[in-house]
């Protein structure tokens, strides 16, 4: 493990902010990943932020994109301390990074390092001038153009210290150099003696579809056995977004997950299944199972709406279930419709949202999905409910609530369908209220007598 | 030596250009959507016929990882998530895929996708290969404008790709720690199970696959499970991107066929041995976390999954670094054991205090400030950590040194009693350093 703290306080700015155009990539970043999944864009927030930065990480920016992915400080600040590449001291104009493993050892990495040492002082010290910081680094994967050194973001290969020198003096001098090998290689081939892949039929196209003659051969068409028609009819009748629901198992009403199980009293892992999952010959779906949710019973949706709200309506009573069975769920749905329904929503949102220009407020965006829950002027007389009760709300999202004239749990769990729409398209998280069942939440909690 | 019609990567060296246009003209794109009809299952018998192991280090059968996964959704979505965080000491195959052949690696994350019913694949690039990660963008950017990949493509399977992008960490490049790291977590590896077919990216089934096992997978359908598995021997098929490095002539990358021998390997891609056959010292033939093979062992001996592992070594990544009698072994082990010192995460007791622990006394054994004794002790504790960690860094981490005390005990000994035949005026040892 290496050790790794911030910069000493006098070091770090008072304040970090995106710039707005790399606010905007940071929000194309997070785009890649399914809703409520933002946390995964942690590290190429961090990298953007250390880019604007000057190549280094300060506690500022850390917390910055903290917030701006809803995490925890410290879960960010773990984050950036564990890996190595987020420099969280100043560094020099070119940071050098030399890579010390064993392929670029024993190829020279020690006579690199002992140059830099005598140019540039002990690792991990910007040099005088400000142009300069270095470090030792484990294996940068250029192996086969041992030694090299990363210098910012480009590889300089076959180095020694003399092409090291020259290069950081043109470096500094703001000359053109050359990224990759320094003698001459265009990448990892063996130098002036490549002695494969010169056949010209590899690049001018003429192999293209000589493979097909097998199947000709053999007569086989696409899709002629039963087996891979079947398959190939069902790729065509589920036409799964790419990012469904944002994989978030818990929420939807067919899922069959230890935390559910063990809420249910059963065991979290069944015993049968710790079986099939230590064989590891044998595939973990069940052959022939059919799950509700699969998709060709287009009745499902509806068939488990209505026993999911039959088993709510007894909840507390969740006796021994058998697998495969749908486990009783709380009310999920915001009126009366499922999940499910709430998913073709999503896609009807996202159409809609689509029609509209990129820099629409989150008004327009939400009065094209929606309707807007008429609000109060104030609370009412005894003040808001505490709506963070109900799960998914924040101290953020409560206050952003309050703005919309939203204080008590009874006008959340009076929302319409089209109010849910409009409220989750506000706050730019569409679907997740049905995911996480505001509307039933805030229905029980309105029942109950104020604390 | 392999036939050019019989190579994979044609352009592995960057030769030709890696955009899309030339990338067809190459063979990739051709026919994905014929390869689709033929259905999952024919996907995945045709990649078990393969006999392709996994090319990230383990050789784990690939067709069989694929089949793994759920054949039917229970909701969840599936994820294919490719391992491009290359960072074995010695491998620097997937780099060059990744930045001249991109569109071949494109084509097998549709490929394997739909054989696992995901519609989604995330590409996990190591952080320090910025340049591979634009260049793999840029190759996306084709794809999606092709309509080769998107929601609505011309193969009719919606599917998306995203290039992730790590920030340097050894240990991502373990299954479980990537998933973590993609979650915006710290890579720590995860307990299995559950595996992560059952359980992996975001708590849904996922294969997690290295990209040169992904890459192939166009050509191994088009040509065929049984051409694969004509190259090679028996239970190690196929071809297979050898990185060579250290004391040869010309180290570089190569294409060829497994169970080429190491003699062969050499003189023929890499321009020989530096100084000649009598001076190759050892090898370690699959990355550093394999224990190294003398140069008698090796010289002769094919290079495939089940020779090495007969040597008491691996085949690994196949990332061969050659070491000629130049090199002072004891400190390169002991800068291997640096590596895993600075690269465990900390997790398990083991490996954190025993890489430190290990990485000390190897430092001692280089000079020779040591007591025989301590290389029992040595050997005993890297059997310590050796499979009581959460992951296999922990015994990455013990078997090079367990390869050099095997191997090469006299040059410790001869180290040791040098050491201690002259007089030294060693500073008293303090309590804490």
């Amino acid at each position: 493990m290496a050790n790794r703290r911030l910069a000493p306080a006098a070091e770090q700015p008072q304040s970090f902010a995106f710039s707005p155009e790399n606010a905007e990539w940071a929000k194309g970043q997070i785009a890649k990943y399914p809703e409520g999944r933002q946390a995964s864009a942690v590290i190429p927030l961090l990298w953007k932020a250390q880019e604007q930065n000057g190549g280094w990480l300060p506690q500022k920016a850390i917390e910055a994109v903290a917030d701006e992915l809803g995490m925890p400080h410290i879960r960010v600040l773990e984050v950036a301390t564990f890996y190595t590449m987020f420099a969280l001291e100043p560094v020099g104009r070119f940071w050098i990074q030399l890579c010390g493993t064993v392929p670029c050892d024993s190829c020279g990495a020690r006579e690199l390092k002992d140059y830099l040492h005598k140019r540039l002082g002990a690792p991990g010290h910007v040099s005088a001038d400000g142009n300069f910081s270095w470090l030792e680094v484990e294996c940068l994967g250029a192996c086969c153009n041992a030694p090299m050194a990363q210098i910012n973001q480009d590889y300089y290969e076959d180095l020694n210290p003399e092409l090291l020198g020259k290069l950081m003096d043109d470096l500094a001098a703001g000359r053109p150099v050359k990224v990759g090998s320094q003698i001459g290689r265009t990448s990892s081939e063996p130098k002036d003696a490549v002695n494969t892949l010169t056949d010209p039929t590899l690049f001018d196209g003429s192999r293209v579809g000589a493979w097909r003659k097998r199947f000709e051969e053999t007569g086989s068409e696409p899709a002629s056995t039963g087996e891979a028609a079947s398959s190939e009819q069902r790729a065509a009748a589920d036409p799964k977004p790419a990012r469904p629901s944002a994989g978030r198992a818990v929420g939807t009403a067919a899922m069959d997950t230890p935390v559910q199980r063990s809420a249910a009293g059963q065991a979290p892992v069944s015993a049968e299944d710790r079986k099939a999952a230590s064989d590891e010959t044998v595939s973990t779906a069940k052959e022939g199972e059919v799950r509700p949710t699969d998709p060709p019973k287009l009745d499902a949706p509806a068939e488990i709406v209505a026993k999911g709200e039959a088993a709510g309506a007894e909840a507390g009573h969740q006796s021994a279930l058998t697998r495969g069975e749908t486990p009783p769920q709380p009310v999920v749905s915001g009126a009366s419709e499922g999940v499910e329904a709430a998913e073709t929503e999503e896609a009807r949102i996202a159409k809609a949202l689509s029609a509209l220009p990129k820099d629409a407020s989150p008004e327009q965006k939400a009065d094209a999905v929606g309707r807007r829950p008429a609000g109060l002027d104030a609370a009412r007389a005894g003040g808001p409910d505490a709506l963070t009760k109900v799960k998914g709300i924040g101290p953020g999202n409560e206050a952003r609530l309050h703005a919309l004239g939203i204080y008590h749990f009874d006008q959340i769990a009076g929302w319409s369908r089209d109010e849910v729409a409009w409220v989750g398209t506000y706050l730019a998280f569409p679907g997740r209220i049905d995911r996480e069942g505001w509307v039933a939440q805030a229905a029980a909690l309105a029942s109950q007598p104020k604390q | 030596m392999l036939s050019d019609q019989d190579r994979i990567f044609t352009n592995l060296y960057g030769l030709h250009s890696p955009g899309l246009d030339a990338a067809k003209k190459r063979g990739a794109w051709d026919g994905t959507k014929f390869l689709l009809e033929m259905g999952r299952d024919w996907i995945i018998e045709e990649m078990k016929a393969s006999g392709l192991r996994g090319r990230g280090g383990a050789g784990f059968p690939t067709g069989l990882k694929w089949s793994f996964m759920p054949k039917k959704s229970d909701g969840r979505p599936h994820y294919l998530v490719v391992n491009a965080d290359e960072s074995e000491p010695g491998t620097c195959k997937d780099r060059e895929i990744m930045r001249h052949d991109p569109h071949l690696l494109i084509e097998g994350c549709l490929l394997a996708s739909f054989s696992m019913g995901a519609h989604a694949c995330y590409v996990y690039i190591r952080g320090e290969y910025v340049a591979e990660k634009y260049a793999l963008q840029r190759a996306v950017d084709e794809a999606y404008e092709a309509r080769l990949v998107g929601q609505d493509n011309v193969h009719g399977y919606p599917f998306d790709i995203y290039v992730h992008h790590g920030a340097g960490a050894y240990i991502c490049g373990e299954e479980t720690a990537l998933i973590e790291s993609l979650e915006g977590k710290k890579g720590m590896p995860r307990l299995k199970p559950p595996f992560p077919a059952n359980m992996g990216l975001y708590g849904c089934p996922t294969t997690v696959n290295n990209v040169e096992s992904i890459a192939v997978a166009g050509t191994i359908l088009r040509r065929g499970g049984a051409w694969f598995a004509g190259l090679g021997g028996k239970n190690n098929t196929g071809t297979k991107l050898f990185c060579v490095s250290g004391h040869v002539n010309k180290p570089g990358n190569v294409e060829e066929e497994l169970g080429i021998t190491f003699r062969e390997l050499i003189d023929k891609h890499c321009g020989g041995m530096r100084g000649g056959w009598e001076n190759l010292l050892c090898s370690i033939p699959g990355g550093s976390s394999v224990p190294l093979v003398p140069a008698e062992q090796i010289i002769d001996a094919k290079m495939d999954f089940d020779t090495l592992r007969g040597l008491g070594s691996g085949l690994g990544t196949a990332a061969v670094i050659v070491l000629d009698k130049s090199t002072d072994i004891v400190a390169a082990i002991a800068r291997i054991s640096y590596f895993y010192k600075h690269e465990s995460c900390g997790q398990c007791t083991p490996c954190r205090e025993g890489t430190g622990w290990m990485w000390r006394v190897m430092l001692r054994m280089a000079e020779g400030r040591a007591q025989r004794r301590e290389i029992d002790m040595l050997l005993d504790v890297t059997k310590q950590i050796e499979g009581h960690t959460i992951c296999a860094l922990g015994d990455a981490a013990a078997w090079p040194i367990q390869g050099l005390i095997r191997h090469f005990r006299p040059e410790i000994e001869r180290r040791i009693d040098r050491y201690s035949a002259n007089p030294h005026s060693d500073p008293l040892p303090m309590a804490a350093e």
